[in-house]
């Protein structure tokens, strides 16, 4: 079978787990695929009330967009955060509950966390369909930049793949990792913008050693730099900086050379250790 | 065969060693990783040593050895599950294993979600899935199921489906692990003639199985692997024969008195990962004590007593019996009985009661086991772990293995022939 043919059948495969995985994971529901929608409502109700209502934060108006709503402004941060934090727990597991499959067949494995970090994909694309309806409605024109969003969304995949490989493979070995994810996730979530805005938290330049503050840190979180490239495409109506953009492309390379030569280096003991 | 000369071999195993390693203490957490300095210790055992052999193009090649001599540790490096430390397989064209089959299958989903799923893992592309969907279906027999969830579906269906899907695969090189016993006569009957077919075609067969009198018939050559290594390789008829003879003498010295302390769990051997552990393997008799030696028609009871390492869930407790020349008379199981618990744990016991043992007087084995809902992955096989005796009772026959239960009745005076 040559390299071509190879990829062309592995890529019905891919689109076949990932079915699965999105089938399975609604069925004997009554609401079925609506749950997909009704997490992120209720958590944007939940975070809308404590943060915006309780704890006044008030994120600046978009700019120039003048949008001033933090339902959704929450929003356009918060879905693309949901799809890392599915897609990593989903990824992470997805090894260790084929096991069976591995066991038995012979396919190529990274396509298991691949259908379980693109059926996530398929749930935020919904959601974001969703949100740029929204948005529209309340009066910002999304629709030039939706291109642009797309090219975010592509590059947060990989990144997250990335992750995701690594998790998977490092799970079968130490089954320590889903517990760590699990805690690493909730810091992580802290850590980023996505229910607070980034001016809140300026007072961290005060801190710093050897020339690096506490700000260039929190600036360097990979996802702080999604939820801002997020925000300027779809809430603000504009072109993210080059700082923004230098981010990502580092970190989405970054992620899926680690997580795939640790993968690759990984991936011939997976039957035997599972 | 009438093929023209290939120039190539369809598998070529060069020099193969395959390792494992077995924990004392498995490192699956990370705190015992950094406390051991990320070595858990462990035994080397290697499966496989140096096997070097070809298959030719066209041949149906048989692997012959005891349990645990490597066949199925070599049929799944063919089929690259498992990746050899020394020594090189390369196969010519497309490789498809049957080896535990429907295990790709995913019991929420339909019978035919499960084909689409399980054909493309296979290889097969949609449009390939969909030309032969209705092949796949019928040659399975489950028109009538097709669209509910394979979860309730019976063992036997399951297996059906599996099987139907991966010989529709249509590979050139066919790789079977002792699944030509499945399903019922006539699907059997399918199924080799499926075989045939396949052989007619000019495919290669690579087979494992115990079945010595299929593998003479069905095989061009035979390997005999013995504790990992080639023993001999050649024409089926003298290495089956070769092989026979030596397993045979080996149990003549087992019965003559060497075995274990208990003589009642004594003869055969034993497979599964672990997971759960069939502990002990009781016949009970009508007073409800333990016994080798009942009557026919006598009510019994046997009692598999188990052993859990983790929760196991819905596993299918099973038991087979076998005739001393080794037919299996009959296997019944949990699943098929509908008792399949959500979740085990610990230790327990299942009991299959008999109400009339309806078996003729001779010596029969007993083989209990344990395996994971889809009846194809073994926790502990014990094949034919206790011995036991029937004597004379009621009915009181003595041809072949079985009574029916029934009663004779005649009326003399009619005559012959008439309506």
């Amino acid at each position: 079978m040559t390299a071509l043919a190879e990829i062309v059948t592995s890529r019905e495969l891919l689109a076949n787990l990932t079915l699965r995985e999105l089938r399975s994971k609604y069925k004997r529901s009554a609401l079925g695929w609506a749950w997909s929608l009704v997490n992120p409502l209720v958590t944007m109700a939940v975070f809308t009330v404590v943060f915006s209502v309780f704890l006044k934060a008030k994120p600046d108006a978009g700019n120039p967009s003048g949008l001033d709503i933090f339902a959704l402004w929450l929003l356009t941060g918060l879905l693309p955060w949901n799809f890392l934090a599915n897609s990593l727990t989903g990824g992470m597991s997805s090894l260790v509950g084929n096991a069976n499959l591995i066991k038995k067949v012979y396919f190529p494995r990274e396509l298991l966390v691949g259908s379980a970090v693109g059926a996530w994909l398929v749930t935020f694309m919904i959601e974001m369909g969703v949100l740029a309806c929204v948005l529209l409605a309340f009066g910002n024109m999304v629709l030039p930049w939706i291109p642009l969003v797309l090219v975010v969304a592509s590059l947060q995949t990989v990144f997250v793949l990335g992750l995701a490989l690594g998790f998977a493979v490092m799970n079968v070995y130490f089954r320590d990792v889903e517990h760590f994810l699990a805690i690493g996730l909730q810091v992580w979530f802290y850590a980023t913008p996505v229910v607070y805005p980034m001016k809140y938290v300026h007072s961290l330049a005060k801190y710093h050693a050897l020339g690096v503050s506490a700000l260039d840190l929190y600036r360097a979180n990979p996802m702080t730099q999604f939820a801002i490239a997020y925000r300027n495409i779809f809430y603000d109506l504009r072109f993210p900086s080059a700082e923004t953009w230098g981010y990502l492309v580092g970190w989405t390379a970054f992620a899926i050379l680690a997580g795939w030569a640790l993968f690759s280096a990984r991936e011939g003991g997976l039957a035997e250790e599972l | 065969m009438s093929l023209p000369p290939s120039t190539e071999p369809a598998v070529v195993v060069d020099g193969v060693s395959k390792r494992f390693r077995l924990y004392h203490e498995r490192n699956q957490s990370l705190k015992v990783a950094i406390m051991r300095r990320g070595r858990a210790k462990y035994d080397e055992f290697w499966a496989l040593r140096d096997v070097s052999f070809e298959i030719p193009v066209g041949t149906t090649f048989g692997l012959i050895g005891e349990n645990g001599s490597g066949k199925s540790t070599l049929l799944k490096c063919i089929a690259r599950i498992l990746r050899p430390e020394h020594g090189k397989i390369t196969t010519n064209g497309k490789v498809a294993a049957l080896l535990e089959l429907g295990s790709g299958f995913h019991p929420e989903l339909s019978g035919r979600e499960n084909v689409y799923l399980n054909g493309s893992i296979l290889g097969l592309s949609r449009k390939e899935i969909e030309a032969k969907f209705d092949e796949i279906v019928a040659f399975a027999g489950l028109e009538r199921f097709i669209d509910s969830p394979v979860k309730n579906y019976s063992s036997g269906m399951y297996v059906r489906l599996g099987f139907s899907v991966a010989i529709n695969v249509d590979p050139d090189i066919l790789l079977v692990d002792e699944v030509l016993a499945v399903g019922d006569e006539a699907f059997q009957r399918k199924c080799a003639e499926k075989f045939s077919d396949f052989r007619r075609s000019g495919k290669t067969i690579v087979l494992v199985s115990h079945a010595m009198g299929q593998l003479r018939n069905l095989c061009d050559q035979v390997v005999w692997l013995d504790e990992g290594q080639v023993r001999e390789v050649g024409a089926p008829g003298n290495v089956v024969d070769d092989y026979v003879g030596e397993s045979h003498h080996a149990r003549d010295q087992v019965a003559a008195g060497d075995g274990p302390a208990d003589p009642t769990q004594h003869t055969g051997s034993r497979w599964g990962s672990g997971e759960a552990r069939i502990d002990r393997l009781e016949l009970l008799g009508p007073d409800g004590g333990v016994t080798t030696s009942v009557r026919t028609g006598d009510p019994v009871t046997v009692r598999l007593h188990y052993t859990t390492n983790e929760p196991i869930e819905k596993p299918v407790f099973g038991m087979a019996l076998h005739s001393v020349e080794g037919v299996e008379l009959t296997g019944p199981n949990t699943r098929d009985a509908g008792l399949v618990p959500e979740k085990i744990d610990g230790t327990g016991v299942v009991e299959l009661r008999i109400d009339r043992l309806l078996l003729l007087p001779g010596t029969y084995d007993l083989s209990g086991s344990v395996y994971d809902f889809t009846c194809q992955h073994p926790y502990d096989h014990r094949h034919r772990a206790l011995r036991f005796d029937v004597e004379l009772g009621d009915p009181r026959e003595e041809h072949g293995f079985l009574s029916l239960g029934g009663s004779w009745s005649a009326d003399w005076s009619t005559g012959p022939a008439g309506a």
